[in-house]
């Protein structure tokens, strides 16, 4: 029923795909590693590039689900940002305690008394309470499909935005500032921009082979199944709402593995991020690039960053232009950049 | 003076009726939706910009250096002009949306460019669009320039799909929802921009008419007059288009289109035509609620954004399978709102999102839903 044009690229993309991973993806991965390793040298700035980078690991993370399972989630921002403030809360202050609320005993408190985290386990503590945010929110919202699914997860992560604009420990509109970036292992020093870059590069390429791997798994095979044709892959006997549940799990921690990075790359996590602007700006990002495919996603998010950076003194003309490249997209250039380059090459990208 | 479970009545009743201003307001715009939606199978997410123009559309009416135009007037014309600029949007951009054609949106897309580019560069070279304004006397904002050269461009691609070179096809049963959400949300955004870059995004103050200030005590609290006549306004309209949709030949055909188009075309109606005007009336509800809207809230670009997610909430709610389901989850959900500001106030912005949590684990269709 939906997404079309993606789906013709995944049809040819399934015979290769299910056989060893092609010389062609070996050698663009070679590709991207040097790419990385190399950007700084080129005269951009670290820190820009760190933060593109976040944005493009939350895109994947948002294409795994729209892409390959064919679910619009229209509130992704609230995993990312989410992340982002008990990332940026937990390498700040550490963790005094955990509220608690039962009726009838009414708030209570219990002791934990850590001392602020490490950058890692700061944004991996992120990405955990983003995967069980996750948990609560895709098993709400499988439970209707197309618009309704989008409308689900839209309404509840306004939910979590009024719920971070209101709770005590995400600093209401002034968000949680002066974030320290710490040691990332106890030994890399994170206050250097290059060496911070070079952290997040290696993070985001793990995260990003790791969805590779997802796609590419027979577990990767089953969500195609089901984005291309659910009832048929319920008469085989594949229970597609555990596989829906699990994908979403996946890429709800995955984006809050970003959000969390961006926490202690910025030093700051704020509202901007959890609102549901943000929601639509990562889709934006995947239609630019090409939902459906591997590489898509990051040109997407290098292309919206760099007219956010570069066009940044238009004020709100930023925004229209975003519209208008939306439009466009949606009207007439659904396959995106890397959906349009695969189809010349005839390989899946 | 007595209380009513330790809450004073002033503050209760006080709340109440926020709470069915707001109702009003979520039926209105919820209504609008579901009436898109059962012909158009698309959600509209430019529903919030749509009633931020009917706000805005009453300001400008009244505020503008033509011709004032009031708020009686401005209830009428207002819905009628952003119902108008709907229709233009779904002859040109939404009904293009399924077209298989690779020419067809690329001929509309290419003359829409064009044309924004001639007029926009008529307006740099100080051309038709100032000339017109400055023989008037009205500076005009480039922004508003580009706005208007932006809505010429509009009617003038629609022109030429009525001269049949991008005419629209029959409607599509197999019409992508998640498209039509991108699209409009694209809108949306371009909408919104716009009027940011034009007004800021601070409020704009529309003043109440004169027949309608003032208050009435009724007793046990103090009402605005405007307020009730919002509510009942917002009834009155909502069970018009109930009637109009359940009990007249008009509403018979719209339900025949939603069912099965290829047939209704069959039997001589004009479908693409009737998709126009249903998505220009379910816009003008959407442009009456921001009329009815400007005097309470401050006319600003931003207020319909937030408003729009409350609004889908209660579409989840109520189910999009019925007309009713839309109305009375609209005021209920808005007196829910209203109570729990009265007795839990931190959860006041929540509420209807955890509504619709509850409602979806026990019956996933909605409360008035026909099909999961």
């Amino acid at each position: 029923m939906t997404l079309d044009q993606p789906r013709i690229i995944a049809s040819q993309a399934v015979r290769p795909f299910a056989a060893s991973p092609s010389f062609l993806h070996a050698a663009l991965f070679a590709g991207l590693a040097a790419l990385l390793a190399i950007l700084p040298a080129l005269g951009l700035y670290p820190f820009v590039l760190a933060q593109l980078l976040c944005f493009a690991l939350f895109a994947c993370a948002f294409n795994m689900l729209l892409g390959f399972v064919g679910l619009l989630s229209f509130g992704h921002a609230m995993f990312f940002g989410m992340a982002s403030y008990v990332a940026a809360y937990t390498a700040k202050s550490g963790l005094a305690s955990l509220p608690f609320w039962l009726p009838g005993v009414g708030r209570f408190d219990i002791p934990v008394g850590l001392p602020p985290f490490a950058p890692e386990l700061a944004m991996l503590t992120g990405a955990a309470v983003a995967a069980v945010l996750g948990l609560i929110v895709g098993a709400l919202a499988i439970k209707r499909q197309g618009i309704y699914f989008a409308m689900i997860t839209l309404a509840l992560a306004q939910m979590v935005y009024f719920f971070s604009l209101q709770a005590p420990f995400t600093g209401g509109e002034n968000g949680i500032q002066g974030v320290p970036r710490g040691h990332f292992l106890g030994f890399i020093d994170l206050r250097d921009d290059i060496t911070l870059y070079y952290v997040v590069a290696a993070i985001f390429f793990a995260g990003f082979l790791l969805i590779y791997r997802i796609i590419h798994s027979p577990f990767g095979q089953v969500l195609k199944a089901i984005r291309d044709n659910e009832p048929r892959a319920i008469s085989l006997g594949y229970r597609t709402q555990r596989y829906k549940l699990t994908v979403f799990v996946l890429s709800a921690g995955l984006a809050g593995l970003a959000g969390g990075m961006k926490a202690v790359v910025s030093q700051i996590a704020t509202l901007t991020d959890v609102h549901w602007t943000m929601s639509g700006e990562v889709v934006l990002m995947t239609l630019v690039g090409g939902m459906g495919t591997i590489y898509g996603p990051v040109i997407g998010a290098v292309i919206i960053i760099a007219i956010q950076t570069y066009l940044n003194n238009l004020g709100a003309w930023v925004t229209i232009v975003q519209g208008t490249i939306f439009v466009i997209c949606v009207m007439l250039f659904r396959e995106g950049i890397a959906g349009r380059l695969s189809r010349w090459i005839k390989r899946p990208l | 003076m007595f209380e009513l479970i330790g809450v004073p009545p002033q503050a209760l009743f006080g709340q109440l009726l926020l709470g069915l201003i707001n109702g009003s307001f979520y039926a209105l715009l919820s209504l609008g939706l579901a009436v898109i939606f059962g012909l158009l199978n698309i959600i509209n997410f430019a529903h919030g910009a749509q009633y931020m123009l009917g706000a805005f559309a009453a300001y400008l009416l009244l505020n503008n250096p033509f011709y004032s135009i009031g708020y009686w007037p401005a209830l009428i014309l207002a819905p009628v002009i952003v119902g108008g600029l709907g229709m233009l949007l779904e002859r040109n951009l939404i009904s293009q949306l399924n077209v298989r054609s690779k020419t067809r949106p690329l001929i509309f897309i290419a003359s829409f460019v064009a044309t924004f580019l001639a007029l926009a560069a008529s307006h740099l070279s100080g051309g038709a669009v100032p000339d017109l304004a400055s023989l008037a006397g009205y500076k005009l904002d480039p922004a508003a320039a580009y706005g208007i050269a932006a809505i010429g461009a509009l009617l003038f691609t629609s022109l030429l799909s009525a001269t049949n070179m991008l005419k629209a096809p029959d409607a599509d049963q197999n019409t992508d929802h998640l498209y039509g959400l991108l699209l409009t949300f694209g809108l949306a955004i371009i909408i919104q921009g716009l009027f940011v870059n034009q007004y800021g995004s601070s409020g704009l103050p529309y003043t109440i008419p004169d027949e309608l200030k003032g208050g009435q005590n009724l007793g046990f609290m103090f009402l605005p007059i405007y307020r009730g006549w919002v509510i009942v306004a917002s009834l009155a309209v909502c069970i018009a288009t109930w009637l109009i949709i359940e009990k007249t030949k008009l509403g018979a055909y719209l339900r025949a289109a939603t069912e099965n188009p290829t047939l209704l075309s069959a039997f001589g109606v004009n479908v693409p035509r009737l998709v126009t005007f249903t998505y220009g009336f379910g816009v003008a509800l959407a442009g009456l609620a921001g009329v009815l809207a400007a005097p309470i809230y401050s006319v600003n670009p931003n207020m319909g954004a937030d408003l729009i997610i409350v609004v889908f909430a209660v579409v989840v709610i109520g189910g999009m399978g019925s007309i009713l389901g839309a109305i009375v989850t609209g005021f209920m959900l808005g007196i829910v709102e209203g109570l729990t500001k009265v007795f839990y106030p931190e959860a006041a912005s929540v509420v209807i999102f955890v509504i619709m949590a509850i409602v979806l684990l026990i019956k996933p269709a909605g409360l008035f839903g026909r099909t999961a």
